[in-house]
């Protein structure tokens, strides 16, 4: 496959800087330390958060973090289309029999953002042992299909922000506050948040389907956010949504794209 | 359209709006046409330049005849295909350089760029080697190909570029710049492969260039722009004959002497004993001028030296 080639060509090529390959690693796992250590301290003032006790809120931690975390390490790249439009070289990425979504995220590929997923992945797995989970075969089912779910709708608002880029190429902080603002929502229960936010991240931005409603169904909390827990089987549905949104948007902005310079 | 042009194009128009500012806050949307209705063909085969000053529209043209950009009006078929629309297809089909903008992996091995390209291109790794060993063979890039791409000076790294744009075998390259910056020797290289596989392997080649040295030695016919539109096509001798009206007679008198004042030219440089006639082809001819001349003064030597292509499309620019 050439996305596998593409990849190991990147991983080495950053090999030949390895201590700063190394440096961006430990400070990767740093930055995601220290998003335990706020929830933490939270749960040493206070026993629960909007209802939601401080291992039911790992549960959500876990589930939105890893999702994120993969997310990040697969499509976020598409992030550098920015900095490719002003270098002119994402021209390069439209002279190749591939698709520039596929090329530019295997070209900028960065095996360091591992490190913002191994601490999720923890604090996930610590959540499943702990968390007052209603075991059934349907909530086992619901973590892979949760986290699936949740990589693809990230990656969706990761392409749909980055497509603005197209049209004002410095729109990359506003792609941010999408992305890096929406991890930091899939962490705290949306009980927490005002009504507007959480339409808004039920209904516009999904974010309520990546964690959320899952680990509401799992924890058997009824009706979150006056909805039925069943909500949570929506999240494929949703996730498939957001990934035809995100190609029809992706497809546009190519078409629109002005290439810089000679 | 012909089915033996490779590439045609129609009434091919493309604008940009850009934002200026205006005022302090506000600012004003223009529509810039950089492409204002070409008409073009290019013959399977053929070596065509597609010259004009910066700015006229050649990369413009150059990556709509690529897909990169959509164009806002006309039609554009290359090798069959509409590019914006069967890019990816075109893709397989077409190899590109582009003077300014590597497309090799900077960090990597120029050996390891060329394996990748084969995955990124599904060529099969037999032909892949052969098509390898002989540009390789051709363009002396045997003891480079370990050698990291950032670690390569600029005509090392053309060469390497051409490589990468032919080893899937295209039918058409297209070269925007190719011999921007490098040395007198480099660009010679440069110049002599892309003679040998346009007329060997019967790849079309589409250059846009300023050197038009280029010009000279590659291209059997010329295609000038300027504002977005084809002002003239033809080869370069027509283009001369047309244009080169213009041509100077320099004689080495016995004895230096004053500016001759012969009629039907003027003395545009006197070094000595040595001065420059400048007359026109079509009011006199240079043995009727050498007669006026040899009244006047005893001859020792002379030349005829015909407009060079540069000074004809600078006079074709600025018309």
């Amino acid at each position: 496959m050439v996305w596998r080639h593409l990849v190991g060509a990147r991983i080495r090529a950053d090999w030949q800087y390895r201590t700063s390959f190394f440096l961006f690693l430990l400070g990767q796992s740093l930055i995601a330390c220290l998003d335990i250590a706020v929830i933490a301290s939270i749960f040493t003032n206070v026993d629960s958060l909007g209802g939601w006790s401080g291992y039911e809120v790992a549960l959500l931690f876990g589930l939105g973090g890893v999702s994120f975390g993969v997310a990040d390490l697969l499509i976020s790249q598409v992030e550098t289309a920015s900095r490719h439009i002003k270098a002119g070289t994402f021209d390069l990425f439209l002279l190749r029999p591939l698709s520039p979504l596929v090329h530019l995220s295997a070209s900028e590929f960065a095996l360091r953002r591992l490190g913002r997923v191994i601490q999720p992945f923890i604090v996930l797995v610590v959540a499943l042992f702990k968390a007052p989970i209603d075991w059934r075969v349907e909530t086992a089912l619901l973590i892979p299909v949760a986290i699936a779910a949740g990589i693809v709708i990230f990656g969706a608002i990761w392409v749909i922000t980055s497509s603005i880029v197209f049209w004002t190429v410095d729109s990359q902080e506003v792609a941010s506050a999408f992305t890096y603002g929406g991890n930091m929502a899939t962490q705290y229960p949306l009980d927490v948040l005002g009504v507007w936010m959480r339409r808004i991240a039920t209904f516009v931005l999904p974010l309520a389907f990546v964690a959320y409603f899952p680990a509401a169904r799992m924890l058997d909390h009824h009706e979150p956010l006056g909805l039925p827990n069943i909500v949570a089987w929506a999240a494929p549905a949703v996730a498939v949504i957001a990934a035809l949104g995100a190609r029809a948007v992706w497809g546009f902005a190519i078409r629109h794209y002005r290439s810089t310079g000679s | 359209m012909s089915v033996d042009n490779i590439i045609d194009v129609k009434g091919l128009e493309k604008s940009f709006t850009v934002t200026r500012k205006a005022g302090r806050l506000r600012r004003r949307r223009e529509v810039v046409n950089a492409v204002a209705g070409i008409d073009m063909y290019v013959e399977r085969g053929a070596m065509i330049g597609y010259i004009g000053p910066n700015g006229a529209g050649k990369s413009t043209t150059i990556k709509m005849l690529t897909g990169i950009l959509v164009p806002s009006a006309g039609v554009v078929r290359v090798d069959g295909l509409e590019p914006s629309r069967q890019r990816i297809e075109l893709a397989r089909r077409i190899g590109v350089v582009f003077g300014q903008r590597s497309q090799l992996w900077w960090d990597l091995p120029l050996r390891d760029s060329f394996d990748l390209l084969r995955h990124v291109f599904r060529v099969d790794a037999a032909r892949h080697a052969a098509n390898l060993a002989r540009y390789s063979d051709g363009l002396d890039l045997g003891p480079l190909l370990d050698v990291p791409v950032r670690q390569l000076s600029l005509g090392q790294r053309m060469r390497g570029e051409l490589t990468a744009a032919l080893l899937h075998d295209p039918s058409i390259l297209l070269l925007d710049e190719p011999t921007i910056g490098l040395d007198v020797v480099s660009k010679e290289a440069v110049r002599q492969f892309l003679v040998e596989i346009n007329q060997q392997q019967g790849t079309t080649v589409l250059l846009t260039t300023h050197d038009l040295t280029d010009v000279e030695r590659l291209c059997q016919r010329l295609l000038i722009i300027d504002h977005g539109r084809v002002i003239e096509d033809g080869t370069v001798a027509d283009i001369t004959a047309r244009y080169g009206t213009e041509r100077t007679l320099i004689v080495d008198l016995v004895e230096p002497g004053p500016p001759l004042d012969v009629a039907g030219a003027t003395v545009s440089n006197v070094e000595g004993p040595r001065q420059w006639l400048r007359f026109r082809r079509d009011e006199v001819t240079a043995s009727d001028l050498l007669r006026r001349v040899s009244q006047q003064a005893e001859v020792r030597d002379l030349t005829v030296e015909e407009p060079d292509i540069e000074s004809i499309v600078r006079e074709i620019y600025t018309r």
